[in-house]
């Protein structure tokens, strides 16, 4: 029994790894997904096995229940898909910190705590109940539940650090002693506030970041489960699941040029108040929706550069039909994705894909970048930062550094804003001013509309 | 528990992790966002740890604990695998309607 139970566990195993491997390519991606679900169906099964389960009645309650709320959360709209994935790691966690609770109260009284299967409790438990709170409220702050500005106070810090270096000095000494058990609940209480201390001062545009980071700790807290079990296939998928959190969570950094240690302990609400009004009122050309049409008629190259603004305007219908307009026409349309452009890594991607945009025209801003100087018109849609030029030469901006798409190398730029208002975002945007831009103004969904529209009525009489 | 079987997790832990950062690295950009409600839902494989507490009913407490934690992660398995695969299907090549 034990070795057909052990069978399953290394097939599953491996069709975890096939499963992220066909992740490569939207080609075979779907295929990942059944590769998944076989391994996972059989790691199941091959735990139903086992001799010691001795009732199956709360195992099947509990299906019913997951099932239940898993369906619902599996339908919610794509603009909500990082809510939903903060929540579940705020499961992930959850689970994690309750197997090792669990545990630790069976293993107590049996006298089945050596150091080491303490030391993977005590780790377990941390991560696992941190990352739920965390990912609680990271979820709150995206749905605006919470509110998402930074929060901060003096000595934030320092009384951070302490509590979780409090909580991993109680987890020390109950290795040391496992039989002080007033330790444990301290230990859970600690890792509780701190999940809730560690998200509360960071802002919302630092999120794709930190959903990476805590994607990475629900991972280790899976592999911590591993050890404390002694389950290899917990160990491989944990540790799947955390490098896979790890690589995205340098992704965003590095998309933000910001490091782990900023992103977590810098506020960075607080440091746009920096930006000055360094730069002139100059004037700005306003354009209305045919002028745009005209320009994009006698364009050979368009690049659209959708920011989450897209998403809030539910503009991205929109989007898709101007692609499509413009495609009829033989004009060569691309989408340049810079990878913040959303609430969490890829997001504008798959947003893009449900209006339709085939993703061969989803281009990423290192892959765009050289070719903009060949780019007839760049339409700028709900982004600001990942295209304002000043993070490129103004050292005293806040953005200075960060890697951004380039439209302003591109002949003409037309970028779509509701007014000319700056202050709001706190980074004046010299794009908007510069010689080649043309300001689109108005809601991104009904401009976008009106532009298509235009279009349409051209070729209807011109050809 | 023996020694070895101590590191034989610990060497474990290292080849997945190397493995993981190599396959992840090759996952196109276009789905980090499928990408990440895949491995959660891989990583619910946590429920084969709950589904053993929640079963083997060693005292009530236990029992509780396993049972909500066998909610927990079904959540995600059902939810993530099936949100992956309802986002994978929009990605649609040129031409293809």
């Amino acid at each position: 029994m034990e070795s057909l139970t052990q069978l399953a566990y290394l097939v599953a195993a491996a069709l975890f790894v096939f499963s992220l491997r066909w992740m490569s390519h939207p080609k075979t991606a779907r295929r990942g997904v059944a590769a998944g679900v076989g391994g996972m169906s059989l790691a199941v099964f091959g735990t139903l096995l086992h001799p010691e389960i001795i009732a199956y009645h709360w195992i099947a309650i509990a299906v019913v229940i997951g099932t239940a709320i898993g369906i619902p959360l599996s339908r919610v709209a794509l603009t909500a898909v990082p809510q939903r994935t903060a929540l579940s790691h705020a499961f992930g966690g959850l689970a994690a910190g309750l197997v090792g609770t669990a545990k630790y109260m069976i293993w107590l009284p049996e006298g089945e705590l050596t150091a080491f299967r303490m030391g993977a409790i005590s780790v377990e438990v941390i991560l696992g109940f941190l990352t739920f709170t965390g990912s609680l409220m990271a979820a709150g702050k995206l749905q605006e539940l919470i509110p998402t500005r930074p929060i901060t106070y003096r000595g934030q810090n320092v009384i951070n650090l302490s509590l979780l270096a409090i909580a991993v000095l109680a987890g020390v000494w109950l290795v040391i002693d496992p039989s002080r058990s007033f330790l444990f609940p301290v230990l859970i209480t600690l890792s509780l506030i701190f999940g809730v201390l560690l998200i509360i001062p960071i802002g919302g545009a630092d999120m794709p970041t930190v959903i990476s980071l805590l994607n990475a700790y629900a991972g280790l807290a899976a592999v911590a489960m591993g050890f404390v079990l002694e389950n290899k296939v917990l160990i491989i998928a944990g540790a799947l699941d955390g490098s896979s959190g790890l690589i995205l969570s340098i992704i965003m950094c590095r998309a933000m040029n910001r490091s782990f240690t900023n992103v977590l302990f810098g506020a960075f609400g607080q440091v746009q108040a920096s930006a000055k009004g360094a730069v002139e009122q100059k004037p700005v050309k306003s354009a209305t929706a045919q002028d745009v049409a005209d320009l994009l008629e006698m364009a050979r190259e368009v690049v659209i550069v959708p920011g989450y603004g897209l998403a809030v305007a539910q503009a991205q219908h929109r989007a898709f039909e101007l692609y499509e307009q413009l495609q009829k026409r033989g004009i060569r349309c691309r989408f340049a994705i810079h990878p913040v452009a959303g609430r969490m890594p890829g997001h504008m991607n798959v947003l893009l894909a449900e209006a339709n945009v085939p993703y061969e025209a989803l281009v990423e801003m290192d892959e765009i970048n050289p070719d903009l100087s060949q780019v007839d018109v760049a339409i700028v849609v709900g982004a600001n930062d990942v295209v304002n030029p000043a993070a490129r030469h103004d050292e005293s901006s806040p953005i200075y550094g960060m890697p951004i798409i380039d439209v302003d190398k591109c002949k003409t730029v037309v970028a779509n804003k509701r007014t000319m208002n700056p202050g709001f975002a706190g980074i004046d945007n010299e794009l908007y001013t510069a010689d080649n831009t043309l300001m689109l103004f108005g809601d991104a969904k009904a401009a976008l509309g009106e532009v298509v529209k235009a279009l349409a009525g051209d070729s209807g009489m011109g050809h | 528990m023996h020694p070895i079987d101590f590191w034989s997790m610990i060497f474990v832990f290292m080849l997945a992790t190397f493995v993981g950062i190599d396959v992840i690295r090759n996952v196109s950009r276009l789905l980090h966002t499928p990408l990440m409600s895949l491995t959660n839902a891989i990583s619910a494989i946590a429920v084969v740890g709950s589904i053993i507490i929640a079963g083997e009913q060693k005292t009530t407490f236990s029992t509780v604990l396993g049972t909500i934690a066998v909610a927990a992660s079904v959540t995600n398995i059902v939810s993530g695998f099936l949100i992956t695969d309802r986002m994978l299907k929009m990605f649609r090549q040129p031409g293809s309607k």
